[in-house]
């Protein structure tokens, strides 16, 4: 209850300690720098490493601030501020692989982020130049591909789960789908692989293997986060709607699903998103090739996961330009999610039905 | 077009658990009946079984008959999607359509079933029905604004409104007038008694003045204990109900001596 209720125990508090000061705004400013003076001052009489000193800083800065509270503003919001240090350090100790990967990725792969990269392939190219049109389109073929698969898969299972389903059946679906969700992405494209020898061979490489063994990653994605979705919409509506006579499938098609919208929309955006850097499948069912192939029914394609592979384990003599290469692709791959993030954002803020209140 | 609803030997089930047993009653077309007893008796659940709603519920079902104009709704032959065409349903919480605009809110019996309606018909049958429900004046100017973005008691009055633009015979209301005001109260039991012209209307209420003001006949469920099936004890002219029941047990509830 107390948590619940801060500002009458607070008060209370307040009332009972008996060091109930208050240390002015600045003070944790104050504190930090303060604290960031003395570990460079540290630091200075050996060696400067940057990452001990903002360990000593915020170390330092805390355990200042932490005192200081406690000697003026007692035990409780003490302890408040010390929360608040500890939590904001793990914030940033979590921020620090991320922007030192986007960082490392922009900082190595602006130098070739060029109009001749988005502009030839790889036909004739050895050494410098050459880019990765072909791997561009590639990837976006087999991703809308992959779509154009999982999406309605997945969507109707969904609707099956949410709306039909019940008892043994649906905990067996659920069951399977999850596990699905964790198969290694290898096996996906082991799996698609397999099937296709049925059909054509051993060594068949099409860019409709790599879709298919995509969609395989992609469906349950799209199932669990289409089933929440829907779960989410009231059965309110759907007895408003069955109230006026309206059949089911109608229900769910023109309330169900429109209600839900915002949220599907978002949950495949970022299915897509989780497909689209996947490497190992692609490398085992579609290859790679160093020129242009739209057809994903004939023969190997490229795509940008794999080229930024073949681009660092293979890059030939001299290797710095196919370094400089697949640092790119890896640039753009980022961006392409970041993307997808965004549209997804966009999405369900447009999408959300509009209270107009 | 109201229509007599006769009920006989209903038992009411959700899975294993009988909610409620043996109901007989007999509903007047252009009346209002009033259903009222203790929370939990199973006023609502025997509501929905007038219109086939009970059984969208997982494992809910039915035993009994319930008889509409010599047409029993729970026979092999009878289309629950087509009953509830003919008997509409008024929910305890409003459930506007949030995707949906006021308009197409009272357009959407219309609408989602698909009937082909010139623009003109339609216009003019959501301005009758919202003119009916009592809220044609409040939100003419804003036809096009999302449904929920009403005020409680005005969703309430959309949702009558949707329901009766449908034009059912018999209008089922599962108290419509909880979450409302005494003004929209009073706006609605005055459609009531407008709309009993025309249909037959049945209205679960825990407001025994509200019962007393609006209603020709008046049921009254109770039940025994906790886990036991709610009963209909009585079902009598509201008049007599409230004046001078049969059963001890009516006149407890309404004279505030229950339990
Ligand atoms: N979906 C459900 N599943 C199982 N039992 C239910 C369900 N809905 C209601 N019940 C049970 O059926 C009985 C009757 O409930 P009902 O909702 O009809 O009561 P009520 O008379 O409408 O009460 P109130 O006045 O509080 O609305 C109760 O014992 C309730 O617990
Ligand atoms: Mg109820």
């Amino acid at each position: 209850m107390a948590t619940q209720t801060p500002t009458p125990v607070s008060t209370a508090a307040d009332a009972v300690e008996p060091a109930a000061g208050r240390l002015p705004r600045w003070a944790p400013w104050a504190c930090f720098a303060g604290a960031a003076a003395v570990a460079a001052g540290l630091e200075l009489l050996g060696d400067f490493n940057i990452a001990l000193f903002v360990v000593y800083a915020v170390v330092l800065g805390t355990l200042a601030l932490y005192l200081a509270s406690r000697v003026t503003e007692g035990r409780r919001k003490a302890t408040d501020r010390l929360v608040t240090a500890v939590v904001t350090s793990a914030f940033g100790i979590a921020m620090v692989p991320l922007v030192a990967l986007v960082w490392e990725v922009v900082g190595r792969g602006i130098v070739r982020f060029d109009g001749e990269f988005f502009g030839s392939s790889l036909v004739g190219i050895i050494g410098e130049g050459g880019g990765a049109y072909h791997a561009i389109f590639g990837t976006l073929i087999i991703t809308a591909l992959t779509t154009l698969i999982s999406v309605p898969i997945g969507l109707m299972t969904a609707i099956y789960l949410v709306e039909y389903a019940r008892g043994r059946l649906k905990r067996a679906i659920t069951f399977f789908v999850d596990v699905m969700t964790g198969i290694p992405s290898i096996v996906a494209g082991l799996f698609a692989y397999a099937l296709f020898v049925l059909f054509f061979g051993p060594g068949v490489r099409l860019g409709i293997m790599g879709a298919v063994a995509l969609s395989v990653l992609m469906i349950p994605v799209v199932v669990r986060s289409a089933e929440e979705v829907l779960k989410l919409v009231p059965n309110e509506l759907r007895e408003a709607a069955y109230a006026l006579g309206v059949p089911k499938w109608r229900t769910i098609v023109k309330v169900v699903i429109p209600t839900a919208i915002a949220g599907l929309g978002t949950g495949v955006t970022l299915a897509i998103a989780r497909v689209v850097g996947e490497t190992a499948p692609l490398l085992v069912t579609v290859g790679i090739t160093n020129a242009t192939n739209f057809d994903p029914f004939d023969g190997r394609m490229a795509t940008l996961p794999v080229y930024a592979y073949y681009q660092l384990t293979q890059p030939g003599v001299p290797p710095e330009y196919a370094i400089d290469r697949a640092w790119t692709a890896a640039l753009l791959l980022i961006m392409l999610v970041m993307g997808l993030n965004v549209v997804a954002r966009l999405i369900s803020r447009f999408f959300a039905p509009k209270t107009g209140r | 077009m109201a229509k007599r609803i006769d009920v006989s030997d209903l038992n009411i089930y959700y899975g294993n658990f009988l909610a409620v047993e043996g109901v007989n009653v007999s509903i007047e077309p252009r009346s209002i009946t009033a259903l009222i007893g203790p929370s939990g008796c199973g006023k609502s659940t025997f509501l929905r079984t007038l219109n086939r709603m009970h059984e969208v519920i997982p494992g809910a079902r039915v035993e009994g008959k319930v008889v509409m104009d010599g047409h029993d709704l729970y026979g092999a032959d009878a289309d629950p999607v087509d009953v509830r065409r003919q008997i509409g349903m008024v929910f305890q919480r409003p459930n506007p359509f949030p995707t949906m605009s006021i308009y197409e809110n009272v357009a959407a019996g219309m609408r989602l079933n698909a009937r082909r309606m010139k623009k003109s018909d339609l216009d003019e049958l959501v301005e009758r029905s919202l003119r009916g429900a009592n809220l044609w004046e409040e939100v003419k100017d804003r036809l096009d604004r999302p449904g929920s973005g009403l005020s409680g008691g005005q969703q309430q009055r959309l949702c009558i409104a949707r329901a009766i633009a449908v034009e059912p015979d018999v209008l089922l209301m599962d108290e419509p007038c909880s979450a409302l005001d005494p003004i929209s109260t009073l706006a609605i039991e005055d459609l009531m008694t407008e709309l009993k012209e025309r249909y037959t209307i049945v209205i679960v209420t825990h407001n025994m003045q509200q019962a007393a003001r609006v209603s020709e006949s008046t049921g009254f469920f109770n039940l025994n204990g906790v886990g036991q099936p709610g009963r209909l004890i009585e079902f009598n002219p509201t008049e007599k109900i409230f004046s001078n029941p049969d059963q001890k047990a009516t006149e407890d509830y309404i004279s505030g001596r229950f339990g």
